[in-house]
């Protein structure tokens, strides 16, 4: 039996399902208890588990992601709630050094189990310093995972499975999700775990491939209604992980359509978008038809205005454009 | 000639010489081996500090954890690290502590609740309080002892550390081993006071200050502020002034400081005074065979690093990962 609800909540049973499931799972972060949680993701945990497991930090985001690192060394499963991942640059130094490296730097001896998770990426309107898509400073670290769902039930799958990782998982979500319903199994038919590095298509098309994660995700849906409307058949290949990569479905994807398209809010300059392109023309050169193209967010600081907001972003017209480009149809 | 019986301070007194000789030896063999070219990259040792590190680690359980900075090996040797393991590693060896991956600055070892030397100067200082955040969390009674220099007292990471661990009460003890220079930087250039301890007053915190020239006075000390740690639950910042005779590290060509200054630090080394008064109570003959026994066992070392393997490549991937590689 499925229900519908949303993303926020989807995350919010995650969370609690495996903080009920086991003991070593705690949740840190600015407001994520008795405030509810500043995106209300966390709302109710506290009355529910306590202060012991739902704990309120100060505004100390090196202290207090350094104090996961800490503690997932010696035996606990830290969840660090960055209110948002722009935030998450003053605690870089600890996922960066310390969170990705104990591991290698104790030849195995230590490993660093840790959910580091927030809202990613644009909201509306809150300028450049709160609107940025960290997602690929840390897909560039090795020793991370980093995943990044656009859909309730990929949310909560993934969530679960990220707390249950033995290495360090950055989870990406976004403020403009939060309130986004979609079908999410009933916790009694078990465990809903989504296994981290596999994407998912999610849209079936065969003239060309989207590949997009996160809220890019709905644009790249909606870019491939219009598509449809001309009589052109996009495919799209939701990521849902970033690292690892999986290869083999955009591959695949890609071998029926032999055109690829990937779309994301970040900026271009050397992102995720960047690596999914390489891997795309280096393993699956023989099977395109044409260069692979990139729509993604402007290579600007988020500008506040709305108007420019909007300019800035992914539009599933861009989407629309650049698939007819790789048609050869504009 | 007629000697009095060993005390119970005595007793101690002699183990914790033998701590500190053994890494005085180790630390000159890594000078050698570093000027030779078998250790690479950055070297910094410890000698003229280990009363800090042994007298304080002499003051806790062997299921406490110690943190440090890149500074280590005299950490890691007091916490129970062999030498074999410590040399090693520096020389990239299979064999050491973490397989020829960490080098000299990072020096972990699990089975000696060993957590590590960390390179970025004080970004292991809120990772040490999770530490102990989650000893708190378990209640399994253990104190963590986090190391640093005062050079780490200006960066921003030590102040949301202590700040996290007051106000959340974590079984903690910060060590400021304070050897008057940060690189060649004298502390009256990096901090607007003398006075280190003195940090600890914002957060509310207990703060102690003492010279480290007495091992025995290091443990009695560090060893009240781990009692505070382990009985009451409460953090405790403790100044340690003390002097590195060597340079920051290998590179360093030292013009900061003049030869008079370090021949008269090297005149209250901490490591003479204690093998001073244990002639005085148990003659020369005694510690001679001490300090050969401790000759031995370095030069063991040291032909253990030179002839272990070098670590294979296949190593790398499953260290970076638990489980499958994310690529
Ligand atoms: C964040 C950071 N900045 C700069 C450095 C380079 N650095 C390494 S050690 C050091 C001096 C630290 O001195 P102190 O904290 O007094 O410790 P000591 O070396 O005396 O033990 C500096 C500047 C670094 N490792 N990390």
């Amino acid at each position: 039996m499925s229900r519908e609800i949303r993303y926020r909540e989807a995350l919010r049973e995650a969370i609690a399902e495996e903080m009920e499931r086991d003991p070593r799972v705690f949740i840190m972060g600015e407001e994520v208890g008795r405030y509810q949680g500043a995106y209300k993701v966390t709302e109710g945990l506290f009355d529910r588990f306590g202060d012991k497991r739902v704990v309120d930090a100060p505004i100390a985001e090196n202290g207090f992601a350094g104090i996961g690192v800490g503690a997932a060394m010696v035996g606990l499963r830290p969840i660090i709630e960055f209110m948002t991942w722009n935030f998450s640059a003053v605690a870089f130094d600890q996922i960066l050094s310390n969170a990705a490296k104990v591991r290698q730097m104790s030849g195995g001896q230590f490993s660093c189990p840790i959910v580091f998770r927030g809202p990613n990426g644009s909201a509306r309107q809150v300028g450049s310093q709160h609107s940025q898509s960290m997602e690929g400073f840390y897909a560039h670290v090795p020793g991370l995972k980093v995943v990044a769902p656009a859909f309730p039930r990929d949310a909560k799958g993934l969530l679960k499975a990220a707390i249950r990782d033995d290495n360090p998982v950055c989870f990406f979500e976004s403020e403009t999700l939060y309130s986004m319903k979609g079908e999410v199994p009933d916790p009694s038919e078990g465990d809903l775990l989504v296994e981290i590095g596999k994407a998912n298509v999610c849209h079936e098309g065969s003239d060309v491939t989207i590949v997009s994660w996160s809220r890019i995700t709905h644009v790249a849906l909606e870019a491939a209604k219009l598509l449809a409307a001309e009589g052109i058949s996009a495919e799209i290949v939701d990521l849902r992980s970033l690292r690892p990569l999986d290869e083999e479905t955009i591959l695949e994807s890609v071998r029926k359509t032999h055109r690829a398209v990937v779309a994301h809010e970040g900026w271009p300059y050397g992102s995720v978008g960047a690596e999914v392109v390489d891997r795309i023309q280096r393993l699956g050169f023989d099977d395109l038809d044409a260069p692979v193209l990139r729509v993604t967010g402007m290579d600007v600081p988020m500008p506040y205005n709305a108007r420019l907001e909007q300019h800035c972003l992914p539009q599933p017209a861009a989407i629309v454009s650049a698939c007819k480009k790789v048609l050869y149809l504009e | 000639m007629f000697r009095a019986p060993m005390s119970e301070d005595q007793d101690e007194l002699l183990r914790l010489y033998g701590q500190m000789q053994r890494i005085r030896r180790v630390e000159e063999e890594c000078a050698r081996a570093y000027a030779q070219g078998k250790i690479g990259g950055f070297l910094h040792l410890y000698i003229g500090q280990e009363s800090v590190g042994v007298g304080a680690i002499a003051a806790l359980r062997p299921d406490d954890y110690v943190i440090g900075t890149y500074r280590d090996h005299g950490l890691a040797m007091a916490k129970g690290m062999p030498a074999r393991a410590v040399l090693a590693e520096l020389f990239g060896k299979a064999t050491g502590c973490s397989q020829g991956l960490g080098g000299s600055m990072h020096l972990f070892d699990a089975e000696h609740h060993m957590l590590g030397g960390y390179g970025i100067v004080g970004g292991h200082i809120p990772l040490a309080a999770g530490v102990a955040y989650a000893s708190k969390y378990q209640g399994n009674g253990r104190v963590t002892l986090c190391f640093f220099g005062e050079g780490s007292v200006t960066i921003g990471s030590f102040h949301e550390a202590l700040s996290l661990a007051a106000l959340w009460k974590l079984p903690i003890v910060f060590i400021c081993e304070n050897n008057e220079y940060s690189m060649g930087t004298p502390l009256a250039r990096s901090l607007s006071l003398e006075d280190v301890s003195q940090k600890a007053l914002g957060y509310a915190m207990a703060r102690d200050r003492f010279f480290a020239r007495d091992v025995l006075e290091v443990k009695a000390r560090i060893g009240e502020a781990v009692t505070r740690a382990r009985e009451e639950s409460e953090p405790t910042l403790v100044e340690v002034r003390t002097y590195r005779f060597r340079g920051h590290s290998m590179s360093d060509p030292g013009k900061y400081r003049t030869p008079e200054e370090i021949e008269a630090q090297k005149k209250l080394d901490p490591l003479q005074k204690a093998r001073d008064a244990l002639v005085a109570v148990l003659g020369e003959e005694k510690l001679a065979a001490l300090d050969a026994e401790i000759e031995a066992e370095t030069a063991d070392a040291v032909k253990h690093a030179e002839e272990a393997p070098e670590p294979s490549p296949d190593i790398l991937e499953p260290t970076t990962y638990v489980g499958e590689f994310a690529r």
